[in-house]
């Protein structure tokens, strides 16, 4: 028999499957758009990682039950922003246009998030980011419809300027990528050494792309700075790290939250070795005290996501992780049938309201006037020693 | 508020970069002298050789052979790259023929991200050990073997064009390709030669630099920009015009970064390009001969 004859049945059992979904079935649509590839890929794909792992979990459980307990099942809809803003606002427009989704999972680097807040404002659609600049969230009048996960620059410039004045280091250099994390991060550092007596003498940006910043370190040299602070995330953190090393500088060498992951020190290969900086407990879960309250959830997850992927642990895949299962109890909550418009106030609101939300960033209690919900208690020293992390509390300086 | 020893290190710096940026600079100038056309695919050879030198690393090979057989590879690449695109349009204009050579950067590039994916690799550099000093400076050991390689490779390259039998017919064929062809020179055969020639010196670039700079699929394009930027600055023709101004490219950027601000550095290399486009479109170097020969 012709197979061609099949052609119209098939069309017309797949009009009535669809059919049979609409009527049956609730569907609950996420948007996650993460920079999979380009230079961000190492924050990108971890994340990535954790969205398909949840929603294999969400198909083989048949969906988040409803209040009436019935299942509904949750799409989430993944795209890649190849770490440009102008592709992440694409993705971003196509997902609410085309296929209508309750919420937004936008993205991994602070440019490509800030640039999606109109869109997601306008059409009043919630939307948590993976991005750490706290412009995202700020100021939170205008950022009615957006969240984010990971901690601020702000709490990292906490813990910075903490160990400096321990130090009773006085002068320090500071080098940050051109763009709005690096920026965000190097304001951040810049406020909180306000009265603080010490002075940045010399600061300079360099780019994603720049595979040599030793004319800046040459400059850092010359100023008489006792401790480099970098604000960047590999590839290029790490490039500057070895060059720091190739100089033979001898002052310690402070980054941010942005290298905390292990390409940064693969990367660096043994120029990593013996930088501090700042960053969510994953890294040096087993290491903390067994007090803490995030300790239990931490080691959950590691144990979830590396067995799942194969993968060594991320602090990215837990910025992905952490904004899903925020997502996911709420969507529960939703009555059934409920119009979209309703759902995504529903959501938003939900997302305000979250309170005590044990992630892996820290202990989340969001508010009409904080949207990401976390201070600097969510954060950790940490540094590098033989290749790994290592937990580098107070009593270590 | 610039002491000379931060001079001298910028300047070390600069011509470490300069040094790549020369090879790539001379397989644009050898392209372009014996086929007028400007192979805009040039950087991926680099982005190739760096990427075949980081695969080939694992084999626990000797650091030569690993060496040689990476460049290798993108010489297959670079024959490959002239039989399968230029060849075929070789009776089309030379601006069609440039205009495939940026299709064929393209493929190149794309090939190499389902290769190798978009996590950029580490490579270790070629003898381990601190950097070294020198006169207040500091130097890393692979920025001597740069250094190092690139001069071995212009003297050998020299030589091919002085002293070999097919390096003085690709003279011959770039001074005139008609009268060339008439002494019975294939110019088919010469361009061929061209491509595989520019591929080797690219290959040789990325492979002594990936150590420093890490290697991913997209680092073609920067290399291939600068190196565009020094061949121009030699006025495309002038094989040590284009060394020349690959090492004043490179000490320039160092120089505004180090002394200026790192923002503006990638805007000195085009304020370069523009300005010699505009004023000394024959080079800096070369006195304005008509290279119309044989054309």
């Amino acid at each position: 028999m012709d197979i061609r004859k099949l052609v119209p049945v098939a069309l017309l059992l797949g009009i009535l499957a669809l059919g049979v979904r609409t009527a049956w079935a609730q569907e609950f649509r996420i948007g996650f758009v993460a920079a999979i590839t380009g230079p961000a890929s190492s924050l990108g794909g971890p994340e990535r990682d954790v969205a398909v792992m949840l929603q294999k979990e969400l198909d083989a459980a048949g969906g988040l039950p409803g209040p009436d307990g019935r299942k509904r099942t949750v799409k989430i809809i993944i795209h890649d922003d190849q770490s440009k803003a102008d592709e992440t606002v694409k993705a971003v427009k196509k997902l609410i246009a085309d296929d209508k989704v309750h919420a937004v999972i936008a993205s991994s680097q602070s440019p490509t998030s800030l640039a999606v807040i109109p869109i997601v404002t306008e059409a009043r659609v919630p939307l948590i980011s993976m991005a750490s600049s706290h412009a995202i969230v700020t100021p939170v009048k205008d950022r009615y419809w957006v969240f984010k996960t990971p901690q601020s620059n702000i709490h990292v410039a906490v813990h910075q300027v903490g160990y400096l004045k321990a130090k009773g280091v006085k002068k320090i250099a500071s080098l940050y990528v051109n763009d709005a994390f690096g920026e965000d991060s190097r304001r951040g550092l810049a406020e909180m050494l306000k009265g603080t007596g010490i002075e940045a003498v010399y600061e300079d940006k360099f780019e994603h792309a720049d595979k040599d910043m030793t004319p800046q370190l040459t400059r850092v040299r010359a100023s008489g700075a006792e401790v480099l602070i970098v604000h960047a995330i590999p590839p290029s953190a790490s490039i500057i790290t070895k060059n720091f090393r190739d100089l033979g500088l001898q002052i310690p060498l402070i980054h941010n939250h942005g290298v905390g992951n292990k390409p940064f020190i693969d990367l660096a290969g043994g120029a990593a070795e013996g930088v501090i900086f700042p960053i969510g407990k994953m890294l040096v879960a087993e290491e903390l005290p067994a007090a803490d309250p995030q300790k239990k959830a931490l080691l959950d997850f590691i144990a979830w996501y590396e067995k799942g992927t194969g993968k060594p642990r991320s602090t990215f895949a837990g910025h992905g992780w952490d904004a899903l299962q925020m997502l996911f109890p709420i969507l529960a909550s939703l009555p059934p049938d409920l119009p979209l418009e309703q759902a995504r106030v529903r959501i938003r609101d939900g997302l305000e309201q979250t309170r005590n939300f044990v992630g892996t960033g820290g202990i989340f209690t969001m508010s009409a006037e904080d949207h990401v919900g976390l201070d600097e208690r969510s954060m950790v020293l940490v540094r590098i020693e033989g290749g790994k992390w290592k937990y580098f509390p107070r009593e270590k300086w | 508020m610039v002491g000379p020893e931060q001079l001298l290190q910028l300047v070390l710096v600069g011509l470490t970069q300069g040094a790549i940026y020369a090879l790539i600079a001379l397989g644009f100038v050898t392209i372009y002298n014996v086929t007028g056309v400007i192979n805009f695919a040039q950087g991926e050879f680099a982005m190739l050789g760096a990427m075949l030198m980081v695969s080939l690393a694992p084999l626990g090979l000797p650091t030569p052979a690993a060496f040689f057989l990476a460049v290798a590879g993108v010489v297959v690449v670079g024959g490959g790259v002239e039989r399968l695109a230029i060849h075929p349009a070789r009776r089309a204009s030379v601006v069609t023929l440039i205009i495939i050579t940026i299709g064929a950067d393209i493929v190149l590039r794309g090939l190499a991200l389902l290769a190798w994916g978009t996590d950029p690799l580490p490579l270790a550099p070629f003898s381990a050990g601190p950097p070294l000093t020198f006169g207040g400076a500091f130097i890393t050991r692979q920025a001597l073997w740069i250094l190092g390689t690139t001069a071995v490779t212009l003297a050998a390259l020299y030589a091919f064009f002085e002293y070999t039998y097919p390096g003085k017919i690709v003279r011959a064929c770039a001074i005139n390709r008609l009268a060339a062809r008439l002494s019975g020179i294939s110019p088919e055969r010469m361009s061929l030669l061209a491509f595989c020639l520019a591929a080797a010196l690219g290959g040789v670039g990325g492979v002594v630099i990936a150590p420093l700079t890490l290697v991913s699929y997209d680092m073609g394009l920067y290399l291939g920009l600068r190196g565009f930027v020094a061949a121009v600055m030699g006025g495309l023709v002038s094989a040590p015009g284009a060394v020349a101004g690959a090492l004043l490219l490179g000490i320039l950027e160092a120089l505004v970064a180090g002394i200026w601000k790192a923002a503006y550095k990638e805007a000195a290399a085009f304020l370069v390009l523009f300005v010699i486009l505009l004023l000394r479109p024959q080079g800096l170097f070369t006195r304005a001969v008509a290279r119309q020969a044989g054309l």
